[in-house]
């Protein structure tokens, strides 16, 4: 098993309220990883860790995090989030750029202004996320004016088109009705082949189908990390049991 | 049957006029709809008075009170152009100055100040969009057209002296005092504004382009152009403010119906005029040709504001809708 993200020691904060504990994991590469645990555990704060986008609320890290071996803490944040790629919770397409252009946006901030360049990478990434055939003939209507399921994965073709290598995902279906879900799954497995994928769900089956990896996290820290299969049919930790048995949390 | 039908109707007549079942809701939503219409009604009747005051202006003179640039009460010859046209320029000017500051301060404000030092400086913005005109004229009459006499006037005439917008004398009083105290008297308006529009742009936005790897000033011009519509009905506000305003104006002007390619002229608006001449318009004539320019601005006024709210609302349903 190849590490992608190699994480030692991390502690998080807000301001000084700590809400991540000595969290150390390797994150294998081309898998999908799949953070489950409580609501208020940290889940969301740990892979906001992982682009670095933690310090843009003001929380402060300790630790080290290292990517392919080299410490992201220490790297510029921009060029990181280029390389971790982040898909939100809530859909969060830009209203004022057309359906193009977001896919598109990523690219452009990079400087890439070539049209020739940017259509096919723009064709491609909405068929990656596939999206392509139900916005094809409308790419320049409004970001904003897609339904939901769609948004979200027209928020994903955004976040391949940077082509990163790590794809962290926060609850990507919560918002999404079951048909939009099995399409954002389905879209996980076929994404694993090239990415590195790191999804936090509530959605115990969602974690059990689309991860390769699960984590169970509690009160800021790993309970148990595991093969996902191992994770939910026989973990070695009693709370790991309880949650995924649906027993609390 | 029948029975149970008239009372379905019964019902349904009673929805239409207590809509929400509840007397308290029903006397409030009536008696607010009663106000917003007594504001609507306002508006019609202050332009049916003036209309009806300026009669016999509008008859003697037509179409040429607009075009005509001879205002001249003593021989009772009324045209407005050169008071429309320092209403415009002036305005105008104003807030091509203003509006680069403006949206730079707001957006130091909403996106990179921090709390302790954005909440302290938005107040001082606020402030500043309350103060008096006249103090504002006070101070264009002691600082700033001392100021622009000595020092920006031959300076700019050294300078740029070879375009016809700065040329002649330098008397501090005119057109450029004029532009100066609009702009720094629409800038906080249009900062406070702009701020709102920018904070009400949801952090998502933000983040959505940081995690593709933007930069602080990459995002912000994302949010900027999330906000254009905002931003377009904020600096339209500024306008209808700057139109309008006559006390700091009149007193730094010069007051002068005269239109003149220079910055350094004196020049006369919509609004000072009528302030300054209303005590004296002892003749039917000139008190109509006043009240016919007040016409003008209220038009002016409404139309701009009118156009306002369109181009925010279009560009709004852009975006929300199909
Ligand atoms: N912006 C913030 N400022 C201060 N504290 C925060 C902030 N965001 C989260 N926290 C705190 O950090 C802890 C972890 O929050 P986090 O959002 O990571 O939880 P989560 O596991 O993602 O929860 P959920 O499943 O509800 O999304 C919580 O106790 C929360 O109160
Ligand atoms: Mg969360």
């Amino acid at each position: 098993m190849e590490i992608k993200i190699s994480v030692k020691n991390l502690e998080a904060f807000y301001g000084k309220n700590k809400v991540l504990h000595n969290i150390s994991i390797d994150i294998p590469k081309n898998k999908v990883l799949a953070i489950i645990g409580p609501s208020g555990c940290g889940k969301s704060t740990f892979i906001r860790c992982l682009n670095r986008m933690h310090e843009v609320v003001g929380g402060s890290i300790k630790g080290e995090i290292l990517l392919d071996g080299e410490d992201l803490t220490k790297t510029d944040p921009v060029l990181l989030r280029k390389r971790v790629g982040m898909v939100f919770q809530k859909p969060n397409p830009f209203p004022s750029m057309s359906i193009f252009d977001n896919v598109a946006a990523g690219l452009k901030l990079n400087g890439v202004r070539n049209k020739k360049l940017i259509t096919p990478i723009v064709e491609k990434c909405l068929k990656q996320s596939a999206l392509w055939d139900e916005v094809k003939d409308q790419l320049d209507k409004s970001g904003a004016n897609i339904s939901g399921g769609q948004q979200q994965r027209l928020c994903i073709a955004r976040t391949l088109a940077v082509d990163p290598e790590v794809i962290l995902m926060d609850e990507p279906a919560s918002a999404l009705d079951p048909i939009s879900t099995t399409k954002i799954e389905d879209l996980i497995f076929q994404l694993k082949k090239d990415y590195t994928i790191v999804i936090v769900t509530h959605n115990m089956q969602q974690a059990a189908r689309v991860s390769d990896y699960t984590a169970f996290f509690y009160m800021g820290e790993i309970i148990e990390f595991d093969e996902t299969n191992k994770i939910f049919i026989s973990p070695s930790n009693k709370q790991t049991e309880d949650y995924v048995r649906g027993r609390f949390g | 049957m029948s029975y149970s039908v008239s009372k379905k109707e019964k019902n349904n007549f009673l929805k239409r006029f207590f809509p929400s079942n509840n007397l308290g809701d029903f006397i409030f939503e009536r008696l607010t709809w009663l106000f917003a219409l007594s504001v609507f009604l306002l508006v019609i009747l202050m332009g049916y008075e003036m209309y009806e005051g300026s009669k016999i202006s509008m008859q003697k003179f037509g179409f040429d009170f607009l075009v005509n640039s001879e205002w001249d009460p003593v021989q009772e010859i009324y045209g407005a152009l050169p008071i429309i046209y320092g209403t415009i320029v002036s305005s105008l000017l104003a807030l091509i100055i203003a509006l680069p500051f403006s949206i730079g301060v707001a957006v130091y404000l909403a996106e990179v100040a921090p709390p302790w030092l954005e909440k302290p400086l938005s107040f001082l913005v606020e402030l500043l969009a309350g103060i008096p005109s006249v103090i504002y004229g006070l101070w264009g009459i002691f600082v700033l057209v001392p100021w622009i006499r000595t020092d920006v006037e031959p300076y700019l005439s050294d300078k740029l002296g070879f375009l016809p917008f700065f040329r002649g004398a330098p008397y501090g009083f005119g057109l450029l005092a004029a532009v100066l105290i609009l702009t720094i008297m629409v800038l906080p308006i249009i900062t406070s504004i702009t701020r709102d529009v920018l904070k009400s742009v949801p952090r998502s936005q933000r983040e959505a382009a940081l995690a593709l790897g933007a930069t602080k000033w990459q995002s912000t011009i994302i949010v900027l152009k999330d906000a254009k519509s905002g931003i377009l009905g904020a600096t339209m506000l500024g306008f209808g403010r700057a139109i309008g305003e006559t006390m700091a104006v009149t007193m730094v002007i010069g007051n002068r119906a005269l239109i003149s390619p220079s910055l350094f002229d004196p020049s006369y608006t919509m609004a000072s005029v009528i302030a300054n001449e209303f005590t004296e318009a002892t003749s039917e004539m000139y008190l109509s040709a006043l009240i016919q320019l007040a016409l003008v601005l209220f038009v002016i006024t409404i139309f701009v504001n009118a156009l306002a709210r369109l181009l925010v609302w279009s560009m709004d349903r852009k975006w929300k809708t199909t």
